[in-house]
């Protein structure tokens, strides 16, 4: 068998490794039959000589075997380049190879891969700059850091991002990076004593970190799997791990020892708006307000000769305390700006003056309010009917008619004549809007859309005194998809339609 | 207030803000300060989404974010706190150059991501969310300040201070303190539980409008792209962990919260006589945390956390999915070569990573221990609820020393309080 050696410019020299693995697999060599060096590791012992790569047509690396290899390769171990050859190799044979985390390569260079990305990672947390003054010119500032792996070249461009304004250099045993404000170097190796010693921030960084301690709650454990020891020789805050750690336990104890606090609470220093006794939003009638954000009024003038009665807040009213403004709001807004009704003119208000929802995620998803909701919501209702003295109320769904009428009046039955209430108030019973909203096929939207707009006008009739004329047979008013469309509105999140 | 040096407010005002848990840098938008040509654009640092914890304390948490008060002065005498009107502790307070002259100069070292902060109630809400506002504006539009920060908000403050907040704050939050209205109402005299969901209730409000606009016009101004978050304390009133739970749960989806974080209730110096002043419960703590993700990842519904319970509390001595798998054992044995998503999320030890590696690799060919075991899984607390190529649990499962196999040794428990 004849044996390819290749010779790599650096351990980090993913360019160098993927030419050569490329045209090696294109050419079918095994990996058995490749020795991998890095010319800086080898010279000085054998003097290493690269065999002459196959003149092939290179094979195409996938990008996810790019990405892996991008981090496997910095990786510290001396296997890593025949690794991610025998894993290219076998690709051109398995293409869906990477996908298999159970198989021992895949999994050994993700590994690797993950370390990698672990020691950047904590590279970017861990590196400590120090300032240093330079004459005429602004500051610049110097880190030392000991990596694990090969990946300076891989992180230096993070401090670049950050850091752009500066003049910084971070110096490694193996190498250095330098940001002059304008380019990024790369030099080498340095050691710890060529990096400045203190800085003059630094007494406040340990006094920050001293105290943000709380020693209540020491979890030693915890903080070294995420700040490992092997990196606290180039942290100057741990040098005060070890004191915060011994004094710990006795300062919990006096703390808890300590007899308490003998100071009288000072007079009143701040008085909180609270909700007055007696008021909405104070009520506790029933156990929706655990859940909500706030009870919602109606809202509209005390003389309106229109009230429009919905079944409760939906999502978006629970935030902001004002009734029909969600998607079914908008709906509505739309109809009485179809029939001509001014929404300042009339009064809007819910049976129940609470969201009652079920919690899905981040999500709210709407919930009939029960016969106990309505039960306990309906001396609020019948409050603001006894104020506003309408001539005549538009009940929207079924909740707002049983609530309203104080009996069973299942929509479709009822819509469309003129009914009473107990003391003889007009009522018009009609669709939700929201119930609009939820209808699938677009006849069904089309004819309930009709209907709508039809009770909404016969109520407009009678609270404007019009001679009561029977409903119009439907008009081309159009359909709720369209008149959405018209407001920009478009797909609604299921169950999160206002009511 | 006496004249103190910076080091001396340091230590006061880092000591008063240290019981708020959060210190997360995430979900900011990018930010570089690199220009697209590879010219430094002007102003200081970046944001790449993922957050980066740059030390750890020994009491295990990470240190994110410069975390300080701008004053432990207050108005409120909430028994919890430290800084609460009636304790003794020293008073400090940061003017806001200095606040930002600190941030600055540790975020240039690398010792930070940015900053969080939050304040005691001085004079009044409005005044108090002004400074804090102040800090932000003078970071973000004067030094060109492109790092993370998260501002605490006051609930009772103007409307218009918050909107100023929110547009230089990456993340704003307010707490909700306790898990229950009666807690609060106890322990924060000054606080309305009303007054703090309406508040959150508006921030939600005004992160979506601004996000729906910004997906219109890319020029409309953020508001708090990196969303809001809040906290609990645990063991200072006597709410459940299902009582938490709940709270938190709702919490979730009426406000779309990033995170809800569980502090638990730690002695403070010059304590308050209404609590109890004992180490802190570190382990129902982090049984919260793991409950909690179980319902945001793992597909849990409350009523199933709470199965895993007993009269509302979980055992400390395992966690709730091992609880909630040995309360629910008819559900087991779930094969890894064909169980669905959702099942294999139930298995203990089979982390959500571990599952969407299953299923991607079990299209390879039969998965056995070996091949679960380079997938990250857990092996040795899955078996007992697994079937694999080469494995059955066999009589394990039913096992009557199942639950006693995974409970630690009283010793090491005691430890964690």
């Amino acid at each position: 068998m004849t044996r390819h050696s290749v010779v790599l410019g650096g351990p980090d020299d993913l360019g160098g490794w993927l030419a050569a693995a490329a045209r090696l697999a294109a050419a079918g060599i095994a990996p058995e039959a490749v020795e991998w060096n890095v010319r800086e590791e080898t010279a000085s012992l054998f003097g290493a000589e690269p065999s002459p790569l196959p003149a092939v047509e290179p094979v195409a690396a996938p990008q996810a075997f790019r990405d892996l290899a991008r981090l496997a390769l910095c990786h510290g171990d001396r296997e890593r380049f025949a690794l991610l050859y025998r894993l290219l190799f076998r690709l051109q044979a398995t293409p869906g190879l990477l996908s298999n985390r159970a198989d021992g390569d895949v999994s050994r260079a993700q590994i690797l891969a993950k370390n990698v990305a672990r020691d950047r990672h904590k590279m970017t947390a861990f590196v400590r700059f120090r300032e240093v003054a330079r004459e005429g010119e602004v500051p610049a500032f110097v880190a030392w850091f000991e990596p694990e792996h090969h990946i300076l070249r891989l992180t230096a461009p993070f401090f670049v991002r950050r850091f752009a304004s500066q003049v910084f250099s971070i110096l490694t045993p193996a190498g250095s990076a330098h940001w002059d404000g304008t380019a990024l170097t790369f030099g080498r190796g340095a050691a710890r004593h060529d990096a400045p010693d203190g800085d003059r921030l630094e007494a406040l960084w340990l006094t920050y970190y001293a105290n943000i301690f709380n020693p209540a709650r020491l979890k030693v454990d915890m903080m070294k799997s995420e700040m490992p020891v092997k990196y606290w020789k180039n942290l100057p805050e741990a040098a005060l791990i070890t004191p915060l750690i011994r004094d710990a336990r006795a300062r919990m104890q006096t703390m808890i020892a300590t007899p308490a606090a003998t100071r009288p609470a000072r007079g009143p220093g701040y008085a909180p708006i609270a909700e007055p006794a007696g008021d909405l939003s104070a009520c506790r009638a029933c156990p929706l307000h655990a859940m909500a954000t706030q009870a919602v009024p109606g809202s509209g003038p005390d003389d309106a000769r229109l009230m429009i009665v919905g079944e409760q807040p939906g999502d978006r009213e629970d935030l902001e305390g004002k009734p029909f403004v969600g998607p079914a709001g908008q709906l509505l807004d739309e109809a009485l700006r179809r029939v001509g009704i001014d929404r300042n003119t009339i009064y809007l208000t819910n049976a129940v003056k609470h969201f009652h929802f079920e919690p899905r995620g981040k999500h709210r998803l709407h919930k009939t309010p029960t016969r106990a909701h309505v039960q306990a919501c309906s001396p609020w209702l019948r409050a603001e009917i006894t104020t506003v003295e309408p001539d005549v109320i538009l009940a929207m769904g079924a909740t707002a008619a049983r609530a309203v009428l104080g009996r069973e009046a299942p929509v479709r039955a009822s819509r469309g004549h003129v009914l009473h209430d107990a003391e003889h108030r007009r009522v018009v019973v009609t669709w939700h809007p929201a119930a609009l909203l939820r209808l699938t096929t677009r006849e069904e939207k089309r004819v309930a859309w009709a209907e709508f707009l039809a009770d909404l006008r016969l109520a407009h009739e009678i609270a404007e005194g019009s001679p009561f004329t029977s409903p119009e047979p439907t008009n081309p008013d159009g359909h709720p998809a369209d008149a959405l469309a018209a407001r920009g509105i478009s797909g609604l999140p299921a169950g999160s339609a206002g009511r | 207030m006496p004249n103190l040096d910076i080091a001396s407010k340091l230590a006061l005002l880092a000591d008063a803000a240290k019981y708020d848990a959060s210190c997360a840098s995430s979900a900011a938008p990018k930010r570089s300060s690199l220009g697209a040509d590879g010219k430094a654009k002007g102003g200081l640092g970046s944001t790449e989404g993922s957050g980066i914890c740059h030390a750890y304390a020994p009491d295990g948490r990470c240190i994110s974010l410069l975390k300080i008060l701008l004053t432990n002065s207050c108005l409120f005498d909430c028994a919890y706190c430290i800084n609460r009107a009636s304790s003794n502790v020293p008073r400090a307070r940061f003017t806001v150059e200095e606040v930002v002259t600190l941030t600055l100069d540790f975020y240039r070292r690398n010792y930070i991501e940015g900053l969080f902060l939050s304040s005691g109630i001085i004079r009044s809400p409005d005044y108090t969310m002004e400074q804090l506002a102040r800090v932000a504006r003078e970071l973000r539009v004067t030094h060109g300040f492109r790092g993370y920060i998260h501002l605490k908000s006051i609930p009772d403050a103007d409307p218009l201070l918050l909107e100023e907040a929110g547009r230089h704050a990456d993340r704003l939050s307010i707490n909700i303190e306790m898990p229950t209205e009666i807690g609060l109402t106890k322990l924060a005299p000054e606080k309305r539980l009303p007054n703090i969901r309406r508040s959150m209730g508006g921030l939600r409000a005004k992160i979506e409008d601004a996000a729906n606009e910004r997906k219109a016009s890319p020029r409309a101004p953020r508001f708090a792209p990196a969303g809001q978050s809040t906290q609990m304390i645990v063991g200072a009133d006597a709410a459940s962990d299902v009582e938490i739970l709940q709270t938190s749960v709702g919490l979730y989806s009426s406000y779309r919260l990033r995170r809800v974080y569980y502090s638990a209730f730690s002695p403070i110096p010059d304590a308050s006589a209404v609590l109890p002043l004992k180490p802190p419960p570190l382990m129902r703590e982090h049984r919260l945390y793991q409950a909690d993700w179980l319902f945001r990842f793992y597909g849990f519904s409350l009523e199933d956390i709470a199965s895993a319970t007993r009269g509302g509390m979980f055992d400390t001595g395992i966690d709730p999915k091992l609880a909630w798998a040995l309360a629910n054992r008819a559900q087991f044995p779930v094969c890894v070569n064909r169980a669905s998503r959702e099942k294999l999320l139930r298995v203990p030890g089979l982390g959500a990573k571990v599952v969407d590696r299953i299923l991607v690799a079990r299209r390879h060919g039969r998965l056995d221990i070996e091949g679960l075991k380079r997938l990250g899984a857990m092996v040795r607390k899955a078996m007992p609820f697994i079937e694999a190529a080469d494995w059955q649990p066999g009589a394990t499962l039913d096992g009557e020393r199942l639950a006693a196999r995974f409970r630690p040794p009283p010793a090491q428990l005691e430890l964690f309080g």
